[in-house]
């Protein structure tokens, strides 16, 4: 093994990252913790430690939980380098970073990807406009910026929806609508599932009480919305759908948009690990063991970039992935491990309980999983579905082949909003299995450096090693 | 391509900065996001994409879109990965202007 820098390099300080860095540094690794934000949080507690108490109230309590894990990062064995962006990780355990235009390259003896979950593409009629945007996005400006759109317009499903609502509704703009994708029949099929989601009773509480508010203040919901189209020439102004077998048209220039969550796998897929197609939860994500072992030996991943489960589910898998690093080299026997991990893995198992009740109840919107011929899905190149479907149809089996037919995935995003939906479209127009089908070979840089930021790479003498391609 | 802005601050900044975009002079406090002090300064369209010119702005607010690209000091970056500090020069990409 070469020389390393740090036992273990953590990416990504969200949740399973924070959790895993503290859980580390207690046990006496040397950890270096890297985030591309300036406030450790991720997404779920962007800016927490930031956030003035004004707004405490709108976003309510369970976002201040995030004060729990930032304020554990204070160890002196534990590094926290914020603002590094992590453009390539190689399976032996180097990691290179720019942060302030300097390019930076590390080692370390285990790498954790804790890279969290993206926003699941939703391809409609109209979604690249401006003005339309995810709603993580509106979180996002509520939490980092206290910024809140006016008259604006939810679709799709999930629970986000209803936090995102609610948080309108208590600072005073409440949504223009709140439109809905999933149906009775998706109600009915959750149902087998709900004695799971009674057992993680407080998601479902926390769930209904937001509905109240949401109701309470005479939020229109429409549910079982279907054919959503964003409208407008040089933004949305229009937001339309069908509903109780009517066409309704919404004026509106925000329009935020969310079916789900996915893992974000750009680094796992880069490295080449074994990723496996989730059908329930409809989208790939790492092999991981329960520990969050990958089948590189160096390689973990934790949090929802290892299947999604939520914030909590996250730091739980975060320090199971540190105390099983902590074991590999040599800094905790067996006997502890199982039994600091013991009580951590039972608390997952039990914050699990209502995961199947809201994949099934709240399923993607299926015309945003095969959208229409002419609606883009990849944003980047401006590739329609029916560019997809025609390229299958002369004979472009995966996702790879398509990039060289019309440069779909060969944006700045890298397909991270395209990739899900091109695989999908592909798998449905073959008669192929999404695992069959697989995803795009994602490849380095992860996110773009400039040749200045590169120059200031200090050169090695063992060389970063070129990826194994299978 | 300003209109009254669709995005409202919770709360009043008590120190702002100015810095420009494509030659207007905004105004968001000192560090604040990139997008975000777009979007409350009722900027609607952040660039135009290089296939067809369609207008583009803020998507996805955490660095995975790219939608959100402006040209600031002559290098293509994510407003949303940005802050803001005085005196930054932002514009706007245009297709003509765009070497990528």
């Amino acid at each position: 093994m070469s020389k390393t820098d740090y036992d273990m390099v953590i990416i990504g300080a969200g949740p399973a990252g924070m959790a895993a860095a503290a859980q580390a540094a207690e046990l006496g690794l040397h950890v270096l913790l890297l985030d591309e934000q300036s406030q450790p949080g991720g997404q779920i507690y962007r800016d927490v430690d930031r956030v003035p108490d004004s707004r405490v109230g709108i976003l309510g309590q369970d976002y201040l939980e995030g004060r729990q894990l930032t304020t554990q990062l204070q160890y002196d064995n534990l590094q926290y380098i914020r603002g590094a962006a992590v453009w390539q990780v190689d399976l032996h355990g180097k990691v290179a970073y720019t942060v302030n235009g300097k390019g930076r390259r590390v080692a370390g003896a285990r790498i954790l990807l804790a890279s969290g979950a993206l926003e699941r593409p939703m391809p409609i009629p109209g979604w690249t406009l401006p003005g339309v945007m995810t709603a993580g996005a509106a979180q996002i400006l509520l939490k980092q910026s206290g910024l809140i759109a006016d008259r604006a317009v939810l679709a799709g499903s999930g629970p986000l929806l209803y936090l995102l609502a609610s948080q309108m509704v208590r600072a005073g703009k409440p949504p223009l609508a709140l439109v809905e994708t999933q149906t009775v029949g998706d109600a009915i099929k959750s149902a087998s599932h709900l004695w799971g989601a009674l057992q993680g009773w407080s998601y479902m509480a926390k769930g209904l009480s937001m509905l109240r508010e949401i109701q309470a203040a005479k939020v229109p919901r429409f549910r079982g919305a279907t054919a959503l189209t964003c409208q407008g020439q040089d933004q949305v102004q229009r937001f339309q759908f069908e509903h109780g077998g009517k066409t309704h048209v919404l004026e509106t220039n925000a329009v935020f948009l969310h079916h789900g969550v996915v893992p974000n796998i750009q680094a796992s897929q880069s490295l080449r690990l074994k990723h496996q197609f989730d059908d329930l939860q409809q989208s790939f994500k790492p092999v991981t063991d329960h520990w969050g072992a990958t089948d590189a030996e160096q390689i973990y991943v934790a949090g929802d970039g290892s299947g999604i489960g939520g914030a909590a589910v996250a730091s739980l898998s975060g320090r199971l992935a540190a105390l099983k690093i902590a074991h590999d080299l040599e800094r905790l026997d067996d006997d502890w491990l199982a039994q600091l991990s013991a009580p951590i893995k039972a608390q997952k198992r039990r914050e699990l309980n209502a995961r199947p009740f809201i994949d099934k109840a709240y399923p993607p919107y299926k015309k945003a999983l095969l959208p229409d011929d002419p609606t883009i899905i990849c944003r980047c190149e401006e590739v329609t579905a029916g560019d997809v479907r025609r390229y299958a149809s002369l004979g472009c089996l995966g996702p790879n082949q398509t990039k060289a037919f019309g440069r779909v995935g060969m944006g700045p995003c890298q397909g991270r909003y395209c990739g899900l939906t091109a695989s999908q479209i592909l798998a449905d127009a073959n008669g192929l299995p999404m695992q069959e089908t697989g995803y795009y070979r994602i490849r380095p840089p992860l996110k773009p450096i400039t040749m200045g930021e590169l120059a200031t790479v200090e050169p090695e003498q063992d060389e970063l090693s070129p990826l194994e391609h299978s | 391509m300003k209109i009254d802005s669709l995005f409202q601050p919770l709360e009043a900044s008590s120190s702002v900065v100015d810095f420009e975009f494509d030659g207007q002079t905004l105004q968001a406090p000192d560090g604040a996001n990139l997008a975000a002090a777009l979007l409350a300064a009722g900027v609607v369209t952040f660039r135009y994409t290089p296939v067809s010119g369609a207008p583009r702005a803020a998507f996805c607010m955490m660095g995975a879109c790219f939608d959100c690209l402006v040209d600031i000091e002559g290098v293509h970056r994510q407003a949303c990965m940005c802050q803001v500090h005085a005196g930054m020069v932002v514009r706007q990409i245009k297709p003509e202007s765009d070497d990528e």
